[in-house]
C-alpha cells in the first residue's frame, strides 16, 4: 500500500445514512477550502432504456433542468450560478447524475434545488419539444457533423454485445426522440427517479450534523415510491471474432477499434483491477507497450489509446464492459497489420508477463492521476457517489490507489490472457471523405 | 427574480473567506523566474515551465509554427544521456508524464508528479532543456505523424471555423495561423529543430511555476541545483503588435452537405491591464458566458436552435478577443444568426439589470475560486498570468475591480466591444442552403476550403 493512497483514505472520512423514503446519503467532509459539492446519482442509464425509446435516459436528463414545482424554467441555472456555483448533469451507461460545485454558503440552496426536482420536475409539452430540438443539436455537434463522431462508443458495442441494453444507440435515433411524449417522460420519472433509486453525495466544506439536518429537511418530504429491480446487463462471454466495417463520410484517414470482454467490474473486482492496469501498461505514455510498438517502432499508427469502460472510467460501470484499443493509422497502412501487432504485444504480456519495475512505474502514474482527480472537491465527490451507487461502497473511491498498488504482475499477465484474439470485436472505420 | 423573497428558496449564508495563495518568487542567475506556491490538498506537485516562443515576424510565422509544433513532440525523443523510452520511464517512476505544447505565444512543459520526485523530474527536464538530441530518424517519424494529425484536425468543423475567423481577423499577423501547415511540417528536419531549440529555448524570459505539497525554500534550491546548467545567450521573442482587420459582411466557408452551421464572431477586447476589462468581462458573461445568459436563454432554451452557444474573452500575449460561438442546425442558420446579432445589439444599446450584473459578478468570482481550488488549476492560471506579464497578485486586484463594476460601465463596455459592427463574422456550412438567407442580414462572400461534409 502506498503512502499517498493511505493518506487519501484517512483524509476523507465517509458518513452515511438512509432516509425513510429510501434515499441513500453519503457525506464526505473536508473543510480545507470553502467549496462544497452536491451530487445526485439516479440508478438509471442508457442501458435501462426500453426498446423504441433509444436516447430517452439522456433526453430525460435534459428535462430535469427545465424547472420543478417551486423553480421556474432557467431558474435552476440562475440560482446556482448567481450563488457563484457551477452545475451540470450527464448520462452514463448505468446511471444519470446531477451535480453542483458551490461556495459553502450556497449548500442549502443546492439541496433545495435537487430535492425540488426529485419530487416534481416540470415535464411539459413545451419543455419536451424544446429539449428534443436541443438534444438533436447536441447529436449533430458530437456525432453527425464531425468525423469519427460515433467512433467507437456508439458503433463498437453493436458488434461486441448481443442484448438490446448493450448494443443500442444511447444518444438515440431521431425517430425515437421525436416520437417521445409527455406521458413517456412522466412514466420514466415515476419508474426510475424514486428516492430509493438514488444516491445523494455531498463533499467538501460541510458540518456533518448540520448537513444531515438540512438533508432530512429538504429530501425527507419526497414521497417514497417502488424501486425498480436492477436489470441484469451482463451477458455470456463471446466465443468468436466479430467484425464490422463502417464508412465515415467526413473522415479522411482510417481508424480501428478492438474490444475484448473483461471480468465483471463489480463482482470480480480484484481480477478486473488487473485489466485496468493492463490498459495502462499497453497505452499510457511513451513508455507503454503499444506506443513503443505502433508509434515509435513500426510507425504504423498516428495515435493509440486503450481504456476500460465505454466512456473511459473503469470504476463507474457494471458488467458487461470492454477493454478497447483504439488506433488511428495512415491510409497506407492496412488495418490487418495494426491488428496483428496489437495481438502480438498482448500475447507477449500473456506469455512473458510484465516486469515488476514496469508495473511499479505504471502504478505510480495511476496513483498520481487518481490524486489529481481527488484534488478537486467536485471530482472527488463524483467518485464517491459513483462508488456508492455501482459498488455499494463510497470508500472504495478513496482506496483505489492502494488497491491498484497491491496488484501483482501475475494478475496483469492473467488479464492479458483474457484478451483472446479469438474473441475480439473488431471495428474498422474507413474514410469516405473524398476531399483529400 | 422578484418571486425569490416569497418562495421556499433558501437564502445564501455568510461567505467564508477564500484562502489566498502566497507565491514565493526567485530569479535564478541564468534568468529563469521560479515561482513556488505551497498549497494544502493532495500530496502532488504541479509543474509548468513557460518559454516565450512567438514567431519573430509575420514573414517567418508559417515556418516557425511548423517547426515549433514538431519540436514540442520531438524534444521528448531523447537526450545525451537517455533515449525516449528511458526518459518516459524516469518520469513515470514519480507519477509524471511530461506534456509539451506550443501556441502562438509560448512553449509549455507541464506535468503532475508525486512530491518525492521533484529532484529527479527536474533533472530529466534539465537534460531535455540542455541536451535534447533530436535524433534525425525519429524526428522524421514525429513530423510525419504530426502532418497526419493536422490533416485529420482540418476535417473538424470547429477547427475549420476557428482557423477561418483567425485568418479573417489577423491577416498577415502570426495569430492568423491556428494550425501549422502540413506541408511545412513535412519539410522540417532535425538540424532546424536543434537550431530553434538553441536560439529560443532559453531561461531568460521563461517562468517555472510549482504548486502543491512543497516547501518554497527547499523547492527553489532544488530547482536552482537542477537547472543551473541551462543557459543561453539569445533573447526571448514576444509576438509583434496586432492590428485587428475589421472586415464587414459575413464570410461563408462552404462545407457542402453539412447538417449544421458553425457561427463564429470575434473582435478585439480590453487587455488584462485595461480599466474596462472587468466591465467587458461581465458584459460578455451576461451576453453568452454562462448558462444563465441571454444568448443561451434565447437560442437554446426558448428556440432550440443550438446545444451550447457561448461567448468568452480570450487573452493572448499581444491581443485580447471577444468571441461568440454557436453551432446551429442548417435549416435555422439565418434565424439563429439574427437572434445572436439581436442580443449583441440589445446589450450594446440598452442597460442590463442590476440582477443580471450581480448574478454574473458572483458567478465570475465563484468560478475563479473553483478553478484555482486545485493544484493543477492554480498552476495553469499562475503560469498564464505571469506569462502575460501580470503580477502574482493580479487575481486579487481583478476580483476587487469586478466587485466595483456598475450597470453604466457594463453598457459602455458592451457598446464598445460587443456591438455587431465591432465584430468579424464567419459561418462554416452548406453555402447552397444558407448563403441566400444570411445575405438578408449582411453582405455574404462565399469561400471554399470547408471540405465536403
Amino acid at each position: 500500500m502506498s503512502a499517498a493512497g493511505t493518506e487519501l483514505t484517512l483524509r476523507h472520512p465517509i458518513e452515511r445514512f438512509t432516509l425513510d423514503n429510501g434515499l441513500r446519503v453519503v457525506l464526505a467532509p473536508d473543510r480545507s477550502v470553502p467549496v462544497v459539492a452536491v451530487s445526485v446519482y439516479y440508478d438509471v442509464g442508457m442501458r435501462n432504456e426500453p426498446e423504441g425509446r433509444t436516447g430517452f435516459a439522456h433526453l430525460f436528463e435534459h428535462m430535469m433542468f427545465q424547472g420543478s414545482a417551486n423553480v421556474a424554467k432557467m431558474e435552476h441555472a440562475r440560482l446556482v450560478q448567481a450563488a457563484g456555483g457551477t452545475f451540470n448533469g450527464s448520462t452514463h451507461q448505468d446511471y444519470t447524475n446531477y451535480f453542483e460545485a458551490l461556495p459553502t454558503e450556497a449548500l442549502e440552496r443546492a439541496l433545495f434545488l435537487e430535492a425540488d426536482r426529485m419530487a416534481a420536475p416540470a415535464i411539459t409539452e413545451e419543455n419536451l419539444r424544446n429539449q428534443i430540438d436541443v438534444v438533436k443539436e447536441e447529436i449533430r455537434v458530437n456525432v453527425l457533423n464531425r468525423p469519427y463522431g460515433a467512433f467507437p462508443w456508439l458503433q463498437l458495442p453493436q458488434i461486441a454485445f448481443e442484448s438490446f441494453a448493450n448494443t443500442h444507440d444511447g444518444y438515440g435515433s431521431f425517430v425515437d426522440l421525436e416520437s417521445s411524449t409527455v406521458d413517456d417522460a412522466t412514466d420514466f420519472f415515476h419508474r426510475y427517479y424514486a428516492p430509493g433509486n438514488a444516491v445523494l453525495c455531498i463533499g467538501g466544506d460541510l458540518d456533518v450534523a448540520e448537513t444531515e439536518a438540512l438533508v432530512r429537511r429538504w429530501f425527507g418530504p419526497v414521497p417514497a415510491r417502488d424501486v425498480p429491480p436492477l436489470p441484469p446487463t451482463g451477458e455470456p462471454s463471446p466465443t468468436s471474432v466479430r467484425s464490422a466495417v463502417v464508412e465515415d463520410r467526413l473522415a479522411t484517414a482510417p481508424a480501428l477499434a478492438l474490444g475484448w470482454r473483461v471480468p465483471d467490474p463489480v463482482g470480480d473486482f480484484d481480477t478486473y483491477l488487473g485489466t485496468v492496469l493492463l490498459a495502462e501498461v499497453l497505452s499510457e505514455g511513451d513508455a507503454s507497450r503499444l506506443e513503443r510498438r505502433l508509434i515509435h517502432g513500426d510507425r504504423t499508427a498516428i495515435a493509440q489509446s486503450s481504456y476500460v469502460g465505454m466512456f473511459g472510467d473503469p470504476f463507474d460501470v457494471r458488467d458487461a464492459t470492454l477493454l478497447t484499443t483504439q488506433v488511428h493509422h495512415p491510409a497506407g497502412v492496412p488495418a490487418e497489420r495494426v491488428t496483428a501487432a496489437v495481438h502480438e504485444e498482448i500475447d507477449r504480456i500473456a506469455q512473458d508477463g510484465v516486469d515488476a519495475d514496469e508495473l511499479r512505474r505504471v502504478q505510480a502514474r495511476i496513483e498520481a492521476q487518481l490524486l489529481q482527480q481527488a484534488d478537486s472537491i467536485l471530482g472527488r465527490t463524483l467518485s464517491f457517489a459513483a462508488a456508492e451507487l455501482v459498488h455499494g461502497r463510497a470508500e472504495l473511491a478513496g482506496e483505489l490507489a492502494a488497491r491498484l498498488a497491491a496488484v501483482t504482475p501475475g494478475t496483469v499477465q492473467a488479464a492479458a490472457r483474457g484478451l483472446d484474439p479469438g474473441t475480439v470485436a473488431m471495428l474498422e472505420l474507413r474514410p469516405a471523405g473524398g476531399a483529400r | 427574480m422578484t418571486d425569490v423573497q416569497t418562495s421556499l428558496i433558501p437564502p445564501l449564508g455568510e461567505p467564508r473567506p477564500q484562502p489566498v495563495p502566497v507565491a514565493e518568487e526567485t530569479t535564478l542567475p541564468n534568468g529563469l523566474r521560479v515561482v513556488v506556491v505551497p498549497r494544502p490538498g493532495v500530496p502532488l506537485i504541479e509543474l509548468r515551465l513557460r518559454v516565450p516562443f512567438a514567431a519573430a515576424s509575420a514573414r517567418n510565422a508559417g515556418v516557425h509554427t511548423a517547426r515549433g509544433a514538431v519540436l514540442s513532440g520531438a524534444v521528448l525523443l531523447g537526450s545525451q544521456q537517455h533515449d525516449q523510452t528511458q526518459i518516459a520511464q524516469l518520469l513515470q517512476t514519480h507519477g509524471a508524464e511530461l506534456s509539451v505544447a506550443t501556441d502562438a505565444d509560448r512553449l509549455l512543459f507541464a506535468t503532475t508528479l508525486l512530491p518525492g520526485g521533484l529532484g529527479p523530474v527536474l533533472d530529466v527536464l534539465a537534460e531535455l532543456l540542455t541536451g535534447a538530441a533530436y535524433p534525425a530518424d525519429q524526428v522524421e517519424g514525429e513530423r510525419d505523424r504530426l502532418a497526419e494529425r493536422i490533416a485529420i484536425a482540418r476535417t473538424q468543423p470547429g477547427t475549420i471555423a476557428r482557423s477561418a475567423l483567425a485568418a479573417r481577423r489577423y491577416g498577415a499577423h502570426p495569430y492568423a495561423i491556428q494550425l501549422p501547415d502540413a506541408e511545412l511540417v513535412s519539410a522540417v528536419r532535425a538540424p532546424a529543430l536543434r537550431r530553434l531549440h538553441r536560439e529560443r529555448v532559453l531561461p531568460a524570459g521563461s517562468i517555472l511555476v510549482l504548486v502543491g505539497d512543497l516547501d518554497p525554500r527547499a523547492a527553489t534550491e532544488t530547482v536552482a541545483a537542477a537547472l543551473d546548467a541551462w543557459t543561453g545567450t539569445g533573447k526571448a521573442v514576444e509576438a509583434p503588435p496586432v492590428t485587428e482587420q475589421r472586415q464587414g459582411g459575413i464570410q461563408v466557408v462552404d462545407r457542402p452537405g453539412a447538417v449544421q452551421s458553425n457561427l463564429r464572431l470575434g473582435g478585439s477586447a480590453p487587455r488584462r491591464t485595461d480599466d474596462d476589462l472587468p466591465a467587458t468581462r461581465l458584459a460578455a458573461m451576461i451576453y453568452g458566458g454562462y448558462f444563465s445568459s441571454r444568448l443561451v436563454e434565447n437560442i437554446r432554451e426558448r428556440k432550440g436552435y443550438s446545444y451550447s452557444p457561448r461567448s468568452a474573452l480570450e487573452h493572448q500575449r499581444a491581443s485580447s478577443s471577444f468571441l461568440v460561438d454557436a453551432d446551429v442546425a442548417t435549416e435555422v442558420t439565418g434565424p439563429a444568426l439574427l437572434e445572436t446579432l439581436y442580443e449583441l445589439g440589445r446589450i450594446a444599446l440598452t442597460p442590463v439589470t442590476e440582477a443580471e450584473l450581480d448574478a454574473a459578478r458572483r458567478y465570475v468570482l465563484g468560478s475563479m475560486a473553483l478553478s484555482t481550488a486545485t493544484h493543477a488549476g492554480l498552476a495553469s492560471t499562475m503560469s498564464a498570468l505571469l506569462g502575460a506579464g501580470m503580477p502574482a497578485d493580479w487575481l486579487r486586484t481583478h476580483q476587487q475591480d469586478l466587485a466595483a463594476v456598475t450597470v453604466e460601465q457594463v453598457q459602455a463596455a458592451a457598446a464598445r466591444h460587443l456591438a455587431p459592427e465591432a465584430l468579424t463574422a464567419v459561418v462554416v456550412g452548406d453555402a447552397a442552403r444558407i448563403a441566400t438567407e444570411l445575405a438578408a442580414l449582411a453582405p455574404v462572400a462565399v469561400t471554399g476550403s470547408g471540405e465536403g461534409a
